[in-house]
């Protein structure tokens, strides 16, 4: 399995190097991260997802035919305490049990000059659909592609909070979501 | 009785005052929030005893350099062993008047939530995030608290002795508006 990995990517490197007929697929988990950073009274609270799966088809030599789709195990979140941690996969924050994913899948990437990109896409959670925007850089890093991008989730679009919570001045509606994909590449047929 | 007295400098009077009605809010908002389930008025009273504790942290500096460079005035006549308690008594006030707020502010950012000053002003985490750290300096900030207002507590009833019974001047001097 592992040496397949390796031959691939090797074999990847090369035909990229030869005929840019490369894509990066193979998203690894284990380096990929998922954070965000709330503000609670003003004061930035770091936390982050720790399960997702991500789909991932991007060739840096047709950026804008690249699209993703990225599932998050919403139960898998980190909200900086064990307070926090219980609260919010509750009913009025995001109801995991009804909800138990988010989902966002791109509908399109825009270049943006040099090795930053933008993808638009849907974002689905606690059964609301909103476009979304996530600016992100690409770069590579040995064989592997590493995506890193960031953009600001407004948690009330999403009712990410209801009741009380949806005091805006305790936690502010402003989230900002961080990502950090790394992906293998995997050779494709030339078309 | 006594010959009117010197009093304390207008700077170390103003001190004690805002310090004393700083820490007897933030005492008791201190107990009551500890007791709330995650809400945004806990959030919130959080924030606020966090400000009020770190305005005593803030206010604890010039007035310890004023007492350090000032001295205050003269012991009105009591017997030894009282003079004794009572200079202990400030000594001890002095410090935990800085520890209890450093305690806290350390145990905020080993609880990974950073200090942020009215929301709007940063205040450094001197600490990382450090769970067990966190809830041990909870613990010494709640023992701590205690110490402080059970010696509030008693520094205020040998106020009020020295007024009440020996009716001298100890209060009198202290007081923003006596003469
Ligand atoms: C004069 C200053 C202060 C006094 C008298 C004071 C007093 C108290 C008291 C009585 C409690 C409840 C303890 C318990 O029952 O567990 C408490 C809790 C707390 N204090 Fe303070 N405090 C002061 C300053 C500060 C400062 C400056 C901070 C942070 C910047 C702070 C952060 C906290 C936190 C986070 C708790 C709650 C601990 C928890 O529930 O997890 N305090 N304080």
């Amino acid at each position: 399995m592992k040496i397949n990995h390796i031959a691939l990517s090797a074999a990847a490197l090369l035909l990229a190097g030869a005929a840019h007929a490369v894509e990066f697929k193979q998203v690894d988990a284990a380096k990929s991260s998922l954070a965000f950073t709330s503000k609670q009274m003003g004061v930035p609270v770091p936390g982050s997802f720790k399960k997702f799966t991500a789909q991932l088809a991007f060739d840096p030599a047709k950026p804008t035919a690249a699209s993703t789709t990225l599932e998050i195990d919403l139960a898998s979140i980190d909200a900086g305490s064990k307070d926090a941690n219980d609260e919010v996969v509750g009913k009025q924050w995001f109801n995991v049990k009804a909800f138990p994913t988010a989902k966002f899948v791109s509908t399109g990437v825009k270049a943006l000059g040099g090795n930053r990109f933008e993808a638009v896409g849907k974002m689905t959670i606690k059964g609301q659909t909103r476009d979304v925007t996530a600016p992100f850089t690409f770069k590579q890093d040995a064989a592997n592609g590493v995506f890193d991008g960031a953009f600001v989730l407004k948690r009330m679009d999403f009712n990410i909070g209801e009741g009380p919570w949806s005091d805006v001045s305790a936690v502010a509606n402003e989230i900002e979501i961080k990502f950090h994909v790394v992906a293998a590449p995997v050779a494709v047929a030339k078309k | 009785m006594n010959k009117p007295t010197e009093r304390y400098t207008g700077p170390a009077i103003a001190a004690h005052w805002l310090i004393a009605i700083l820490i007897l809010a933030a005492f008791p908002l201190g107990l009551y929030m500890h007791e709330l389930t995650l809400s945004p008025t806990k959030l919130k009273l959080y924030s606020y005893h966090k400000w009020i504790g770190m305005t005593v942290l803030l206010l604890f500096v010039p007035r310890i350099l004023w007492r350090l460079t000032h001295r205050p005035p003269a012991p009105l006549p009591m017997p030894a062993w009282q003079h004794k308690i009572a200079e202990g008594t400030h000594h001890l006030l002095y410090l935990l008047m800085f520890l209890v707020p450093l305690s806290g502010w350390l145990m905020s950012s080993a609880k990974g939530f950073q200090v942020v000053y009215f929301g709007v002003l940063p205040i450094p985490d001197l600490i990382g995030k450090d769970k067990e750290l966190g809830e041990l300096l909870e613990e010494m900030h709640e023992v701590l608290s205690w110490s402080l207002i059970t010696l509030v507590g008693l520094h205020l009833a040998g106020a009020l002795k020295h007024h009440i019974i020996d009716k001298d001047s100890t209060l009198r001097r202290m007081l923003p508006f006596g003469k």
